[in-house]
């Protein structure tokens, strides 16, 4: 089994992530993680899935996206040439007493404190998943309540693979 | 101008002349606007069969076919429609009432999110918000439906839309501009020069030819490359027909169902050219052992059907009419004389006889006979079952005939509806739907549509009050104990066709067999001929 990145561009249709979800359902493909979020032009959404599957599955999931009407766009994206980031927020049981071994924790993560409270606290990390996994490990000697994590968005280096959209579109 | 009446005006910019469906307060000022225009409206009556009439339709005429029905029980009636047209390719236009814009959402009468419900089975679906959308949707859809690989496109259209008024109306002239949809036409160049290099070593070669062929207009083309460099043909049950059957260069139909010479020749050759087929599990049941040390090209306008099944070592994306167009541009000098030889042997010596007890009608006997006297230009509905299976083994297709089933979806009761619709697109065409016991039960409704709007129809049943297929099935997986499957005192066919003032023949045995046939096809009227088959005759004999 591999994990894959995959970057869609899709039109920005009612219904597009329900179509693109349903497929990975129907046919059986697992989702890691799926993020989408509109686009320097809002007519288009792109959509960050984290897939895992043998050469085969894989290489079909990209055919059967690209079957989709409101897919404009689908690659891979490689590890060695992307960049991918996950955000994470972690509520953690703290008191007074445990509170400065949490922070001291956090600042060697470059993660932030967003939330104090009497008996918690919250820490909010970007990074990539395995260094979110990492500080999550280091907690275990503290009692985490909740975790919230987006799963990861990721562009690719540099210019090349850049799809310059056109100004002009008759619909709008 | 309402909204309504735009689609109609944009219908009749398609070139739509006929539409199926049923009618519901949701539809209703869709079928008052259509009602203005020319465009012929066939009421069915079940929305089931309006999809299978307009599948028949399409496959007649190689346009997209439509139909139109009310909101929620009328659409999820449609569904299997629409999922039997899509399993088999076919473009259609499906047009779906709506309850109103505001009411969306909220369980009231007739709702249904059909969309949503028909997402995994369509093309493409679009439920209309906004009337002025209403050109631009209904000319998407179309092209949606008929390029690239085809088949069936939603278009939820709710009351409230269809009753708001439009402005200024203007169809759009030229193929619409989609972001996001470019299916590939022409092959690529460079795996065209692959695929003539290894066809011109291969001692071996064979195409087995699929439903693609027709969807792509290419069985002309196909013949003359195939006869140029008599390269022997092999069909799925899809592709019944891409040669007469008895073209020098055709060697039947592979399977689980098909011709053992066939399989045979499937089994030996040395390299296999795959046109618009999708290695589905009916025609290749081990699609990695069956090519095994073969060369294998896969042809297909869709890109996720190469490799899905099995990985080829050539594939070449694009429509089926272009690539072998292409093909002929190139020379090269074919050495497989040896092998066409070898597999006519195997053609005259694997000749299939099936035996069944003389006191009923020989399933494959009969549809040979039928094949033999109906006409030249006649259309061939299977239905699903040992009446499909016995049909594709046995049927003789001359060059113009033509042979409909309902091949990926395995649907009962496509026959009859989809006669219907062969029969509204070409009137003077001879058309006969075969079908069970079973499947004739499902769909006899119909003979009330077929006498409203006369399109005659002839409809073989070949009765032996059992599902026969799947009780053969549990006779052979189950030791002969069966659930299910005894269909009991059918109805007297004799009566059903009294009632609906149709003909009725009776064929009980081998000997009177001839002489009905003949009757049967004489003219140009529905009759039902019953055909009594053996209820224990089974397809395959192990």
């Amino acid at each position: 089994m591999k994990k894959k990145v995959f970057q869609l561009l899709v039109d920005n249709t009612s219904g597009v992530l329900s179509r693109i979800a349903g497929l990975f359902a129907r046919r059986g493909y697992n989702i890691d993680s799926i993020t989408a979020g509109v686009t320097a032009d809002p007519r288009f959404t792109r959509i960050t899935i984290v897939t895992d599957g043998d050469d085969e599955i894989l290489e079909q999931i990209e055919k059967q996206l690209g079957k989709l009407v409101d897919v404009r766009d689908i690659r891979v994206l490689e590890p060695d040439n992307s960049v991918y980031r996950e955000l994470c927020m972690i509520k953690i049981e703290a008191d007074a007493k445990s509170r400065q071994g949490i922070i001291a924790l956090a600042d060697v993560f470059r993660a932030s404190v967003v939330d104090v409270a009497p008996d918690s606290l919250i820490a909010e990390i970007t990074g990539s998943q395995s260094k979110i996994n990492a500080f999550i490990d280091l907690l275990s000697d503290f009692r985490i309540l909740e975790i919230a994590r987006t799963g990861i968005a990721g562009l690719q280096r540099g210019t090349e693979g850049v799809i310059w959209l056109e100004e002009e579109d008759p619909r709008f | 101008m309402n909204g309504a009446d735009a689609i109609a005006k944009c219908l009749i910019k398609e070139g739509v002349d006929t539409i199926f469906g049923y009618s519901g307060v949701a539809i209703d000022p869709f079928w008052n606007s259509v009602g203005k225009e020319k465009i012929r409206t066939v009421l069915v009556r079940t929305e089931q069969n309006a999809g299978h009439a307009a599948s028949g339709y399409a496959r007649t005429l190689g346009k997209t076919g439509v139909c139109a029905v009310t909101s929620g029980p009328g659409a999820t009636n449609l569904l299997t429609g629409i999922a039997t047209a899509y399993a088999d390719s076919i473009p259609l236009v499906c047009i779906t009432g709506q309850v109103n814009t505001d009411q969306i959402g909220s369980d009231v009468f007739q709702e249904v999110d059909v969309t949503g419900a028909a997402e995994s089975f369509v093309k493409y679906s679009y439920l209309i918000r906004d009337v002025k959308d209403i050109p631009r949707i209904i000319h998407e859809a179309f092209f949606v439906a008929s390029t690239g690989r085809k088949g069936p496109v939603l278009i939820d259209i709710p009351c409230d839309v269809q009753l708001q008024k439009i402005g200024d109306f203007e169809y759009p002239e030229e193929d619409p501009k989609m972001r996001t949809y470019k299916p590939t036409v022409k092959g690529n160049t460079v795996q065209i020069k692959k695929v003539i290099k290894v066809l011109e070593n291969a001692k071996k070669p064979l195409i087995i030819a699929g439903g693609g062929v027709f969807l792509s207009n290419a069985k002309k083309d196909l013949r003359a490359f195939v006869e140029k460099h008599q390269i022997p043909v092999v069909s799925t049950m899809m592709g019944l027909g891409v040669l007469p059957t008895d073209h020098p260069m055709y060697y039947g139909m592979v399977g689980n169902n098909g011709n053992q010479y066939a399989n045979r020749a499937m089994r030996e050759c040395d390299t296999l050219l795959m046109v618009g087929a999708r290695v589905a599990d009916r025609a290749v049941a081990a699609p990695d052992m069956t090519f095994e040390g073969k060369i294998l090209i896969h042809m297909d306008v869709d890109p996720a059907e190469i490799g899905k099944n099995v990985g080829p070592t050539i594939p070449i994306v694009g429509d089926i009419k272009h690539i072998f167009a292409d093909f002929m541009e190139e020379d090269f000098k074919d050495k497989h004389e040896t092998w066409v030889n070898m597999l006519d042997l195997y053609r005259d010596s694997m000749k299939e006889e099936h035996h069944s007890d003389p006191e009923f009608v020989n399933s494959c006997a009969f549809v040979r006979k039928l094949c033999h006297e109906m006409r030249d230009d006649a259309v061939y509905v299977a239905d699903v079952g040992q009446n499909q299976l016995f049909s594709c083994r046995n049927i003789i297709m001359r060059d113009r005939n033509k042979f409909f089933t309902s091949g990926g979806m395995g649907t009962m009761g496509y026959s009859i509806p989809a006669a219907m619709g062969v029969k509204a697109a070409e009137r003077d065409t001879q058309v006969i739907a075969v079908c069970g016991d079973g499947s004739f039960q499902m769909s006899m409704m119909e003979l009330a549509t077929i006498n409203q709007y006369d399109f005659p129809v002839k409809i073989v049943v070949m009765r032996n009050e059992y599902l026969g297929l799947v009780r053969e099935h549990q006779h052979y997986s189950y030791d002969d104990d069966y659930n299910m499957v005894f269909l009991g005192k059918d109805p007297d066919l004799s009566k059903i066709a009294q009632a609906y003032g149709i003909g009725y023949l009776r064929v009980e045995n081998m000997g009177e067999a001839d002489e009905r046939i003949k009757e049967f096809l004489s003219d140009d009227t529905t009759v039902i001929m019953e055909v009594m088959v053996d209820p224990m005759e089974n397809v395959s004999e192990r």
